[in-house]
């Protein structure tokens, strides 16, 4: 007799509130014994209807409400939103002001990458690695507060330039603490890199072929990983990017650990980019960070910038009022979470956490993402309480299956 | 409701904490855990993040509520042991900050459960929820 395995799979529901995750979100896995033979994920919990508010704000506001959009790339989303309306403007800023962004956007990376190394430690059960890590973070945390004033969140670009200056006696301070980082960046390159465990752990794990990140429109460190060499800093230039010497890390193999490789990598990267900009900085005039922009005529743009985890997409309409008529987001997280279905099916579940976490999912970004969808089907996506009704259901007959 | 005698000593020393994570931002969340990593160490007083929110004492709420999670955030309540200290930390979770005016805002947390201290901020330090939760703990 043959056992159809599928008609009775055993369901493992991670989240929504999980200690795993610090978001909420809610995956299954359909598991067979050990093995998880299908991932489907649910989510809405995170969703807050940004694109609509966005419609109700000034261009100047909305600055601050991208920056919401995810807390950890709080500075990718006023980047692609700012490229985007200087292109309906079609103003060209400063090069103190792009040396001003590049500086943000790179520390916003190393401290991205430093904070998903650190998680991904968590998940491998190595607490300690954890530990470091997010220690190490704080000095770039610290970087932050001199820079703009918040440790979070930043508020430096306004159309036509940025806010706040980066007066040249603080490069000094800022060299000086690199230079910390840099170290400490050997130090925990070094370890991971040898570390037994680890590989055991990551080699081999959740594997995306070169094939998978093509077919997925996987973008980021996952597509880097697998030997797809996306960039938008490269392919579509912006900012200060274009005035400094940097490459594009990419690996082959496409597990977990070529994805951890990439980004501890990239993190070396970043701090030359951040060095190169602060040399440039010095040539510049004090003062000069911006392009005083009246007013936003009739139009339409785009703008891109890569995120820590890849491509963020900003569409704007404008009819030559203050705020946008259409204002659409595309986070990488988007593309990236697709990417389960192939990296988790087939592995134990132990493993499966790890492949998840690889990807560095971040569902605040993604999570607008359900009413782009709706848009198109015209349906709301919680209408209130039937959507809260099935939810309801949901829950019930999950509790039920358990 | 903290007055009993018993139930007061016991929200002295060791609190575990479950955290809530709304449609938040993430930056409150990561403030959160950032709390229990060196620099600022919560783990010294005993305190620690617990899975489950059936071993709390603290029901930490970041983010703004959604209509979604305004069910999950009413469900684990009742869950919760009583008495249980509701801390609402960040902006979103006081007000409702820059999304309450959004389509599928639920209401601030306070509207929803009891609430025994707001820590406004966006996010707010480490040093601010530690100060916060300090605060709290001698009043009671
Ligand atoms: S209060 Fe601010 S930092 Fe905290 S979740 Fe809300 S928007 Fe994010």
């Amino acid at each position: 007799m043959k056992f159809d395995y599928m008609s009775k799979p055993t369901i493992i529901p991670i989240g929504p509130y999980h200690p795993l995750q610090a978001e909420p979100e809610l995956f299954k896995l359909y598991c067979d014994g050990e093995i998880v033979k299908d991932v489907k994920w649910e989510t809405g919990y995170n969703h807050r209807g940004i694109e609509k508010l966005s419609e109700s704000k000034t261009f100047d506001q909305v600055f601050f409400l991208v920056e919401r959009i995810c807390g950890i790339c709080s500075t990718s989303h006023p980047f692609a939103f700012a490229n985007c309306m200087e292109e309906i403007v079609n103003v060209e800023i400063p090069d103190r002001a792009k040396y001003i962004r590049s500086i943000i956007g790179e520390l916003e990376r190393i401290h991205s990458h430093l904070l998903w190394a650190g998680l991904a430690g968590h998940f491998l059960g190595y607490n300690t690695v954890f530990m470091w890590v997010w220690k190490y973070r704080e000095p770039v945390l610290d970087l932050f507060e001199i820079i703009t004033g918040n440790r979070n969140s930043y508020a430096m670009f306004k159309i036509g330039g940025v806010r706040r200056d980066i007066p040249n006696n603080l490069v000094p301070t800022i060299q000086k603490n690199l230079d910390a980082l840099k170290h400490k960046l050997d130090l925990l390159i070094g370890v991971v890199m040898d570390d037994p465990v680890i590989h055991a752990r990551t080699k081999g794990v959740g594997v995306l072929t070169k094939q998978d990140i093509i077919n997925f429109a996987a973008v980021g460190p996952t597509a880097r990983a697998s030997g797809v060499a996306i960039d938008v800093r490269q392919d579509d230039p912006y900012a200060a990017y274009p005035l400094v010497n940097w490459k594009v890390i990419t690996a082959e193999e496409g597990d977990v650990f070529a994805k951890i490789a990439v980004r501890l990598l990239e993190m070396h990267e970043s701090v030359s980019i951040i060095e190169q900009c602060l040399e440039g900085l010095k040539k510049e005039k004090e003062g000069d960070i911006e392009v005083k922009v009246k007013n936003v005529p009739e139009g339409m743009g785009t703008g891109r910038a890569e995120a820590p985890r890849g491509e963020v997409f900003h569409f704007v309409t404008t009819d030559g009022g203050y705020s946008p008529v259409r204002h659409k987001v595309r986070a990488p997280s988007y593309t990236n979470i697709s990417t389960f279905k192939k990296s988790c099916v087939g592995q134990t579940i132990s493993d499966a956490t790890i492949s998840l976490a690889a990807v560095d999912p971040c569902y605040c970004c993604t999570e607008r993402m359900a009413m782009v969808y709706d848009y198109y089907n015209k349906k709301p996506i919680l209408s209130g309480k039937d959507m809260i009704k099935l939810s309801q259901q949901k829950t019930e007959e999950l509790k039920k299956k358990l | 409701m903290l007055k009993l005698g018993f139930k007061s000593y016991i929200f002295k020393k060791s609190l575990w904490l479950f955290h809530f994570g709304g449609a938040s931002c993430n930056n409150c969340d990561i403030e959160i855990l950032d709390c229990l990593t060196p620099r600022y160490d919560v783990e010294r007083f005993g305190m620690l993040l617990v899975g489950s929110v059936r071993h709390a004492d603290v029901l930490l709420i970041s983010g703004s509520i959604n209509q979604k999670d305004k069910v999950r955030l009413l469900e684990i309540y009742k869950q919760a042991p009583k008495p249980i200290l509701v801390v609402a930390i960040g902006a979103c979770s006081c007000t409702g900050g820059i999304f309450a005016e959004g389509n599928v805002f639920a209401g601030p947390v306070d509207k929803i459960i009891p609430v025994d201290a707001y820590i406004p901020g966006c996010p707010p330090k480490p040093e601010a929820i530690l100060a916060g939760i300090f605060k709290l703990l001698k009043k009671k």
